[in-house]
């Protein structure tokens, strides 16, 4: 079990544990291993990508951390507590089609807001709507929206909700390539104003280097953390930079790729 | 007018009112052409239609109708959705009911009348049983298969926003829903008008459906029968277009398209 050294590059505390995470599929009589003794940890404020290829169990390993699986072996802390099932604190935030199609974007940015008051409400779905850049769109309905709108207000969703962390399935996966890297632009600018911790499940090497402080390189089924890379540059990240290409390359001979098309 | 655009406001209106010329035409000419003096044509249905107007029954009827049906209906609705709901929701309760619901759905509502007018005598009640018996099993099945079909992730997002069961049921799974419903609902109001004309042929002595039996059985009255005919066919169409309009609502509209 590979667990990343403590070179904590913001010095905080640790968020999430996960130790020893395995998880067993059974489905019509086979049992499929997924994920074999895996063990990552996140610290306050921090954003983790786990990287691999499709279909390695990243996307499983995720829905551990939300609560929505338990794991046949392991077990996931978030703040020394034991995960035992979905949490407002944890928001999930799904590839595409995350959000509700029923509501407008209000409606969809104030779901999970039901407990509090009415002008607070109020307050907070004018403010993230704000912070994702919807603005005129208030009593719009998703079907009205572009793909990559959807997404920036499933992300509002969830951050209207105040939860410490953030889990990303592969949200951008289901866009086009120009606004997938202007919505890396967004989240980077809406982590630095939320200080959210982030788990961020991708299997596209360059978002992974673009957005994270720590990736964590997952192997194919079943997948098991191989490698965990600091990606040392500040932000706002430079894409040619020495050593940027650098921490691709590595990555890329990781995961056991030429990169030569 | 080709299938890409759109037509013009004048063609929605043209194109149906020249339809309906063409048939009348053809009607019309069809039955003096033939002699017959037992088929009306146009113009007959145009003057048995008066005459139930003058007599005022033609209104009375309609009410009756539409009143039979809207009690049979809002009581299926009432029993039906929550039930689809309910057996969507946990398959185990599906597993028991479904079978016996499968078994009793193809069963033509006209099969029932004979029971229908045991347990509830000659009536309204009879009339408004058999059309609750023709839209309860639709409404149920579409709810039903409704809830099943929501992609999980809505009801995964509930949760994670701390949604108890009820309000998991109130706000995720009713509107996710909702599209199904409706058309459950338009299909079982069609099926209501359907079997609310069979009802009344036998069960009761008042509606559209009873107009029709008496028109032919007192003096066989042919063109009070396709006025009827007309009446109903004309209530039938309006009941459906009510239903599309609600299919348009933005808060439902989402389920009718592939984006």
């Amino acid at each position: 079990m590979a667990i990343a050294p403590f070179a904590h590059p913001r010095g905080l505390e640790i968020k999430l544990r996960a130790t020893g995470v395995s998880m067993t599929f059974h489905r019509d009589g086979a049992m499929t291993k997924v994920l074999d003794d895996v063990g990552i940890e996140a610290r306050e404020g921090e954003f983790v990508c786990l990287l691999g290829p499709s279909g390695c169990g990243k996307s499983t390993l995720l829905n551990i951390l939300a609560g929505f699986l338990k794991p046949t072996a392991g077990q996931v802390l978030i703040d020394g507590q034991l995960v035992q099932g979905p949490d407002p604190r944890r928001i999930f935030v799904f590839q595409e089609r995350g959000v509700f199609p029923w509501l407008t974007v209000e409606g969809n940015v104030g779901f999970g807001l039901f407990k509090r008051p009415r002008e607070e409400r109020e307050r907070l779905i004018a403010k993230y709507i704000k912070l994702v850049g919807l603005q005129g769109f208030e009593k719009a309905y998703p079907m009205e929206l572009s793909g990559g709108m959807k997404q920036r207000l499933e992300v509002a969703r969830a951050l209207a909700v105040n939860p410490d962390m953030l889990l990303l399935d592969e949200p951008f996966g289901a866009l086009d390539s120009i606004t997938r890297l202007l919505m890396r632009v967004e989240l980077l600018r809406i982590w630095e104003a939320e200080k959210k911790t982030i788990v961020f499940v991708t299997h596209d090497i360059d978002e992974a280097i673009q957005l994270a402080d720590r990736v964590m390189v997952m192997s194919a089924r079943p997948a098991r953390i191989q490698r965990v890379v600091d990606i040392d540059i500040s932000h706002p990240r430079d894409i040619s930079s020495p050593r940027y290409l650098e921490l691709r390359d590595g990555i890329f001979e990781q995961i056991g790729l030429a990169h030569k098309v | 007018m080709s299938a890409l655009t759109t037509p013009a406001r004048w063609e929605r209106f043209v194109w149906p009112l020249l339809t309906a010329t063409c048939f009348l035409s053809v009607w019309h000419v069809l039955v003096r052409w033939s002699g017959t003096t037992v088929f009306p044509a146009p113009i007959d249905v145009e003057r048995g239609l008066r005459e139930l107007l003058g007599r005022g029954v033609l209104w009375a009827y309609v009410g009756d109708s539409l009143r039979r049906v809207a009690v049979g209906f809002t009581v299926a609705v009432l029993f039906g959705i929550p039930l689809g709901l309910t057996l969507g929701w946990y398959s185990g309760a599906a597993q028991v009911v479904n079978p016996l619901i499968q078994i009793l759905r193809p069963i033509s509502p006209i099969a029932w009348i004979p029971l229908a007018i045991v347990w509830f005598g000659i009536g309204d009640a009879a009339a408004m049983f058999l059309i609750f018996l023709g839209a309860f099993f639709p409404i149920t099945v579409t709810a039903m298969n409704g809830v099943r079909s929501i992609p999980s992730m809505f009801r995964q997002s509930g949760r994670n926003f701390g949604l108890t069961p009820a309000q998991l049921l109130a706000r995720i799974v009713f509107p996710a829903t909702l599209p199904q419903i409706i058309v459950g609902l338009r299909i079982a109001l069609g099926i209501a008008w359907l079997v609310v004309v069979a009802a009344e042929m036998i069960a009761v002595d008042s509606g559209l459906g009873y107009l029709v039996i008496d028109a032919r059985n007192s003096g066989k009255r042919y063109d009070l029968v396709v006025a009827a005919m007309l009446m109903i066919g004309l209530i039938g169409f309006v009941l459906d277009r009510g239903f599309r309009r609600l299919e348009t609502l933005k808060s439902i509209r989402w389920g009718f398209r592939d984006a």
